[in-house]
């Protein structure tokens, strides 16, 4: 799976390195809630830069593992999404709920650390 | 312009490819980098209902020259269980629930014009057009 997950403080930071197929965002969201419980993560952050779609399914996705991670007392930053991938999404009318943006992984750790 | 391209979709694997090879379409077309994510937003949604719906199916990509202007043409096509009520389907309001609805719903706020037609047992074929020309987002993040 195109993804990487590393621990860098008390955070998780999962970073998608290319598009990933549907059965790939599955086990990606299986993982990602596999590790935050193993690793009592009160943050985590996902990197969604390499990521030029993110339709419905996705947005669902990354809604529930927030959701998820928040009735565990964890915040979930999404960063990078790209600004065409942005319009897009407004377009469309999807919603991330549960989970908060910021712009690239610096200002996620930033809006964690507050 | 280009010959027309056509993806056989089985698997969600499918699915990441005809999306991207929308993209290059409609790059290729003179389209903003944009309007291309629109596009290919459009097609994950639509080729996602053949492989859940339909098990298999096409996504067809085509050039088009209309009255002047210039667009691409998308076309899903199943021969799955087919949809009863299209209109209701099209009405969908958002929902985070996973859908046939969400997905048609969405690609037609992303896409210019949307024709869906189906029947019970004789599958659906799903027909989006975008039109190339100005927009103002395209303006605002400079593509």
């Amino acid at each position: 799976m195109p993804v990487s997950i590393l621990k860098q403080r008390g955070y998780l930071i999962a970073s998608i390195q290319s598009a990933l197929t549907d059965t790939e965002v599955v086990e990606f969201r299986d993982s990602l809630l596999v590790e935050v419980a193993k690793h009592r993560s009160r943050g985590i952050i996902v990197d969604v830069a390499a990521l030029d779609v993110i339709d419905s399914f996705v947005s669902r996705s990354l809604s529930t593992v927030a959701r998820t991670n928040s009735l565990r007392g964890a915040r979930t930053v999404v960063v990078g999404i790209r600004p065409d991938v942005a319009v897009a999404m407004s377009q469309f009318g999807l919603r991330l709920d549960d989970v908060d943006t910021a712009l690239d992984l610096e200002a996620g750790l930033e809006l964690l650390d507050r | 312009m280009f010959e027309e391209i056509r993806v056989h979709i089985a698997s969600d694997a499918d699915t990441v490819i005809a999306r991207q090879k929308g993209r290059e379409a409609a790059l290729r077309l003179g389209f903003s980098r944009t309007d291309a994510t629109f596009i290919a937003t459009a097609i994950s949604e639509v080729a996602r209902n053949i492989t859940v719906h339909a098990g298999e199916g096409e996504i067809i990509l085509r050039g088009l020259s209309e009255d002047g202007r210039d667009g691409m043409v998308v076309i899903a096509r199943d021969q799955g269980p087919g949809i009863r009520d299209v209109a209701a389907v099209m009405r969908h309001e958002y929902s985070s629930e996973a859908g046939l609805g969400i997905g048609l719903w969405g690609a037609r706020r992303l896409m210019d014009e949307i024709d869906v037609v189906s029947q019970p047992g004789e599958g659906t074929t799903v027909t989006m057009k975008k039109w190339c020309g100005f927009d103002e987002v395209r303006l605002l993040l400079g593509d």
